[in-house]
C-alpha cells in the first residue's frame, strides 16, 4: 500500500499524509519541532537526515540513558571511548530482522567491528522519523530500503570524522589514513582504534556531503549475518513488552464489549468483583478494567465480573459473516468505482471466444502474533511513561498524550521487542495504547498511584478486532480461438481500513488503492481489463494484515490466471510468460522458481502435483512453486520453492528467513484460518478454534534469491501472497476442483 | 506457604495455589523469559520442565508442582553445565529465531526431547513439537536446529 503510492508519486503520498490527515496534536508536535515545511508540497518534505553537530549530539545524549564520554556524530551511533560503536535503531524488531540489517549498513560504512556492537531501540524523537513519512513507524517492509542510503551516510560521515581526528593527531595527510574494521590505519604502520580517537573526532565539524561505498567494496553488505538478537531471545533474557514489570506495577485485564460498537451502560461499583487483591475496577471507553496485583487475580476478576455488565448494542443488524459473505457476492455483480480502465474489457469479452467466470471469497483474518496486545503506562498526572511493542512510535504517543490531557513531549514511550506484529502493532487509532492510557488515567483517578500494565489474553486478541477485511471477488476473462487472454474483468468488494483514519487522504477518487492493489494495473499485459471496486462500511474494525491488499488480490488473479490456462487448455507457465514482459523481474522470479522446482519437468509421486504463482509487492518479485497432495483427504504442503528478488540482498540470511516464514504464515490463513462472526459475536477464542499450521504441517520451503542491484525492495511482506494460489493451483491439479473459498478446513476433499 | 524449586533455588511461596505456575515464574519470581501466549496449554510457549518432563506452565496450578524441581530457560543452560546448553547455541548456529517470542518454550520442549531421544527422527521431531505455536514461521529452523543440538550433545 504505502509502497505502491510511494513509489509513484512520494512528494503526494507525503504532503497528503502531512497536510490533511496528521491529527492536530501530531501537527502541532512537528511544527513546534520545525523539520517540516507545512504549507507547499515539494520535493524538500523528504525528511533528510541533516548533521547539525551540536542539536544532533545533545539530542542524541539525551536520548541515551547511559551517556558515556566518547563521539556521537549523530542520532543513530555514537562510540565510546572504548571503541565500542552503539547503534540506535529507529524502527521496531518484530522478528524481521532489522536490528541486524539496519547495523549492517552503519556498520559497512563506518568501517565498524562487527564483534563490538551494541544496539539500542530509539525513543521517540523526530530525528527517528521514517526517511519518507514524518512519522516514527515500521511497515510496509519498508525499513531497510528506506534507510539503505541515511544510515549508510551516518556510518561514512562518522567515519570521515574518524579519519580527520587520526590525521589531526598524527599530522599527517588525511590522504595517507584508511580504515579496516574498528581502527584508522596511516600507511607508515601507525593505528588507533576508534575509541582512542572518539573524543577528538567529537570536536569536529561533520563533513557536507560523504562518499559512499561501492557495492564491489561491501564487506558486510550482502554477506549471510547471524541475528544480533539471538542471544538474547534464546536465554529468556529477551525483553517483550508483555515483560516489562517496574516495582509495584498493578495489571489490568479489560472486560470489553461482546460486538464491535456496544457501549458500556454504566458500571455498579457493588457489583464490581472486588477480592483480595484487586485494586479497583474502572471504566474506560472500550469497557470495564479490573485492576490488580497480578495477572492471575485480574483476569480471574475480569471473568466474573464480565457476564454481569450491560451493553448498549450499536445500531443496525448484529453482523453475521455468512450473510455478509453472500451481500458482497451480490454487489460484486453490481458496476462499481472503477479502479483501472484499459481498453473495453466488456466489448473484449463480448468477442471473446470463450469466457470463463469465477467468484473468490475469503474471510476476515486475526494476525494472532504469539505475544499478545499490552502496554504499561505510568502517569504522574503531569509526565507519562508508556512501555509497548508497536510499530507507530509517533501516533501512539501522540494518542496517549491526547487522552492523559498532557503535550506529546511529556510522554516517553519506550519501543521494546514485540512478540509479533504482521501490521496488528501498526494502528492508526492506537487502540490498545489508548485503551492502556484510559486506564492508567482511570486508576490515577481512582487513587492508585502505580504503573498499570494493560494485558490481553488471547480471547481478547482475536475477538479483538482490526482483522484483514473479508473480501470477494469476481473475475470474468475472455480468451480468444488461440488461447490468449484478451479481457479481463474484476470486481471486488471489502471494507477499507483506511477509511475514517488519518490516513484517509490516500483514498483517491472512491478507490482505496489498498484493497486493489496487485489487481487492478497488474503487469499482465492484458490488452483490456477493468477493475471496479465496491467498499462497504461495516462495523467491524480492520486494518492492514501481513501483505495487505495483495493477500486476496494475488490469490484471485493468481488463480484465475491458473483457471483461464485449464479453459485455453494451455499450461499456465506458457500463459504466464506469455503476459509478462520478458525482461521483466517478475519473469525472472517465475523462471527461477521453475527451474529449480522442476515444474512441468519433473515427474513427482503419484498423487503429487505442483502449482505456480508470481506476484510483486511491497517492491520486490516472489514467485513460487508449491508441491502439495491430499493425505487422508487433507492437503499436504510438502515443499515450497521460491524465487525471490528485492533488488540489493542486505542480509541473505533476513531475506531466507522472510521468505520462509511468510509461507508458514500465509499457509495457516489458507488452510485454517477465518474470523467469523454470529449475531455480532466472534465465534473463535483461541488456537483452538482459530487454528495455525504446526511442526508437523510445516512445508520444506527452499528460497533463492536474486539480487542483481535492481531497485532494492522490501522482504518482510512479500513472501506472503503468492502462496495462496500457489497451493490452490497445485490442489487443482491433484483433485481436479477449483477451490475459490477460504479457509480449505470449509472445502471438501473426496 | 507453598516450596517450589526453580532453577536450584528453593522458593516458600505466599502465592494463591490455584495460580498457574506461568504467573508465579512471570511475576512472583520475576523470570520473564517464560511466556504467555494462550493460557489454554494451545502454544507451547509457556513450557518449562517439571522434573524433567515439558510442561505448560499456563495449566499448571502451583498446588500441582509444590515441592517439585522446575527448570525454566533462565536456568537451561546451567541444567547442561555450560554457557549455553546445546540447543541453545544450535538455535544461534542455524538462526531459528525471529521475533523470539515462542523460543523460550521451543527450546524447553526440544531440551526435553533431547534428554529422552538424542538422536531423534523427523518423526520425533514432529510429534515432540507440533504443540510449539511458531507465527513467525520458524518451524524448518527449529527442525534444523533440533538434529544440530543433537549433533553438539553428542561431542
Amino acid at each position: 500500500m504505502i509502497t505502491a503510492s510511494l513509489r509513484s508519486n512520494p512528494a503526494a503520498v507525503r504532503s497528503a499524509f502531512q497536510l490533511a490527515v496528521v491529527p492536530p496534536a501530531i501537527v502541532a508536535e512537528l511544527s513546534r519541532r520545525g523539520f517540516l515545511k507545512l504549507a507547499g508540497a515539494t520535493a524538500g518534505l523528504v525528511l533528510a537526515f541533516h548533521f547539525t553537530g551540536r542539536s544532533a549530539r545533545a539530542a542524541s545524549a539525551a536520548a541515551s540513558a547511559t551517556a558515556t564520554a566518547g563521539f556521537a556524530p549523530n542520532a543513530f551511533l555514537r562510540i565510546g571511548t572504548d571503541g565500542v560503536v552503539t547503534i540506535t535503531i529507529n524502527h521496531s524488531e518484530m522478528g524481521q530482522g532489522i536490528t541486524t540489517a539496519l547495523p549492517m549498513l552503519i556498520a559497512e560504512e563506518l568501517d565498524a567491528d562487527w564483534s563490538r556492537l551494541r544496539t539500542e531501540f530509539a525513543p521517540v524523537a523526530a530525528e527517528y522519523n521514517h526517511a519518507f513519512f514524518p512519522i516514527q513507524m515500521t511497515g510496509g517492509s519498508t525499513s531497510t530500503w528506506t534507510e539503505f542510503e541515511r544510515l549508510r551516510t551516518a556510518g561514512a560521515t562518522a567515519r570521515a570524522l574518524l579519519l580527520q581526528a587520526a590525521a589531526a593527531e598524527w599530522k599527517v595527510s588525511i590522504d595517507g589514513c584508511r580504515t579496516e574494521p574498528g581502527v584508522v590505519i596511516h600507511r607508515d604502520g601507525r593505528r588507533l582504534d576508534y575509541g582512542a580517537l572518539a573524543e577528538r573526532a567529537a570536536r569536529l565539524t561533520p563533513p557536507e556531503k560523504v562518499t559512499l561505498k561501492e557495492p564491489s567494496a561491501f564487506r558486510l553488505i550482502g554477506k549471510p549475518t547471524r541475528r544480533l538478537d539471538s542471544l538474547e531471545k534464546v536465554t529468556g533474557a529477551a525483553q517483550f513488552g508483555l515483560d516489562v514489570h517496574p516495582a509495584g506495577t498493578l495489571v489490568a485485564v479489560v472486560a470489553r464489549a461482546p460486538v464491535f460498537g456496544a457501549t458500556l451502560e454504566g458500571l455498579d461499583p457493588a457489583a464490581s468483583g472486588k477480592g483480595p487483591g484487586v485494586k479497583g475496577v474502572v471504566q474506560v471507553p472500550s469497557g470495564a478494567a479490573v485492576i490488580a496485583d497480578d495477572f492471575w487475580t485480574a483476569k480471574k476478576a475480569r471473568d466474573a465480573l464480565a457476564p454481569t455488565l450491560r451493553w448498549k448494542m450499536p445500531e443496525g443488524a448484529p453482523v453475521d459473516t455468512t450473510a455478509q459473505a453472500a451481500r458482497f457476492r451480490e454487489l460484486a455483480r453490481e458496476p462499481g468505482v472503477p479502479a483501472e480502465n484499459t481498453g473495453d474489457a466488456a466489448a473484449a469479452l463480448r468477442g471473446a471466444a470463450k469466457v470463463v467466470e469465477a467468484d473468490y471469497a475469503v474471510p476476515y483474518l486475526a494476525h494472532a502474533p504469539m505475544e499478545p496486545l499490552n502496554a504499561t503506562v505510568t502517569f504522574d498526572g503531569t509526565r507519562a511513561e508508556v512501555w509497548t511493542g508497536t510499530q507507530f512510535q509517533t501516533m501512539d504517543r501522540a494518542a496517549v498524550a491526547n487522552v492523559l490531557g498532557i503535550a506529546p513531549e511529556q510522554v516517553e514511550l519506550r519501543t521494546t521487542l514485540l512478540g509479533g506484529g504482521f501490521g496488528r502493532r501498526a494502528t492508526p487509532s492506537s487502540d490498545w495504547v489508548v485503551e492502556a492510557a484510559h486506564v492508567a488515567k482511570a486508576a490515577r483517578a481512582a487513587g492508585l498511584r502505580a504503573p498499570v500494565k494493560t494485558m490481553w489474553t488471547r480471547e481478547d486478541d482475536l475477538a479483538g478486532g482490526y482483522y484483514r477485511p473479508m473480501f470477494h471477488h469476481r473475475l470474468a476473462g475472455g480468451l480468444d480461438a488461440q488461447g490468449r487472454v484478451v479481457a479481463w474483468q474484476q470486481t471486488i468488494v471489502g471494507q477499507s481500513f483506511l477509511a475514517g483514519t488519518p490516513f484517509a487522504e490516500m483514498i483517491k477518487d472512491g478507490v482505496d488503492e489498498t484493497s486493489v492493489e496487485g489487481a487492478a494495473h497488474s503487469v499482465y499485459a492484458v490488452p483490456a481489463r477493468r477493475v471496479e471496486l465496491h467498499t462497504p462500511t461495516l462495523p467491524v474494525p480492520t486494518l492492514w494484515w501481513r501483505s495487505v491488499g495483495h493477500t486476496h488480490t494475488a490469490l484471485a488473479v493468481e488463480c484465475f490466471m491458473d483457471e483461464l490456462a485449464h479453459a485455453a487448455g494451455r499450461s499456465p507457465l506458457d500463459l504466464r510468460r506469455e503476459l509478462l514482459p520478458a525482461d521483466s523481474r517478475e519473469r525472472r522470479v517465475l523462471d527461477l522458481a521453475v527451474e529449480k522446482s522442476g515444474y512441468e519437468r519433473v515427474n513427482l509421486p503419484a498423487g503429487h502435483a505442483h502449482g505456480l504463482a508470481v506476484h510483486a509487492s511491497f517492491g520486490s518479485f516472489v514467485a513460487q512453486v508449491a508441491e502439495v497432495s491430499l493425505q487422508d483427504g487433507w492437503p499436504r504442503v510438502h515443499r515450497v520453492t521460491a524465487a525471490v528478488d528485492c533488488g540489493t540482498a542486505v542480509n541473505p540470511l533476513t531475506i531466507t528467513a522472510q521468505v520462509e516464514g511468510s509461507v508458514v504464515f500465509a499457509l495457516s490463513a489458507l488452510l485454517y484460518g477465518e474470523i467469523t462472526l454470529v449475531e455480532g459475536r466472534v465465534q473463535q477464542q483461541n488456537f483452538h478454534n482459530y487454528e495455525v499450521v504446526r511442526m508437523h504441517e510445516a512445508p520444506v520451503v527452499d528460497v533463492h534469491i536474486i539480487a542483481r542491484g535492481d531497485q532494492m525492495g522490501g522482504i518482510g511482506e512479500t513472501g506472503v501472497p503468492p502462496t495462496f494460489a500457489a497451493v490452490l493451483n497445485a490442489l487443482f491439479a491433484v483433485t481436479g476442483k477449483r477451490i475459490r473459498s477460504l479457509p480449505l478446513t470449509r472445502a471438501k476433499f473426496a | 506457604m507453598t516450596p517450589l524449586t526453580v532453577n536450584g533455588t528453593t522458593h516458600q511461596l505466599d502465592v494463591a495455589p490455584d495460580t498457574p505456575l506461568l504467573w508465579v515464574l512471570r511475576e512472583h519470581l520475576g523470570l520473564t523469559g517464560t511466556k504467555f501466549g494462550c493460557g489454554m496449554a494451545l502454544c507451547g510457549a509457556c513450557t518449562v520442565h517439571v522434573d524433567g518432563e515439558a510442561v505448560r506452565s499456563c495449566s499448571a496450578p502451583l498446588s500441582s508442582v509444590a515441592g517439585r524441581k522446575i527448570v525454566t530457560i533462565e536456568g537451561l543452560a546451567a541444567l547442561a553445565g555450560r554457557d549455553l546448553h546445546p540447543v541453545q547455541q544450535a538455535w544461534i548456529e542455524e538462526d531459528v529465531v525471529q521475533c523470539g517470542y515462542c523460543h523460550s518454550g521451543q527450546i524447553m520442549s526440544a531440551a526435553a526431547l533431547l534428554a529422552k531421544v538424542p538422536k531423534p527422527t523427523d518423526a520425533d521431531i514432529d510429534a515432540a513439537m507440533s504443540g510449539n505455536i511458531c507465527r513467525c514461521g520458524t518451524y524448518q529452523r527449529i527442525r534444523a536446529g533440533i538434529h544440530r543440538a543433537a549433533a553438539l550433545a553428542a561431542k
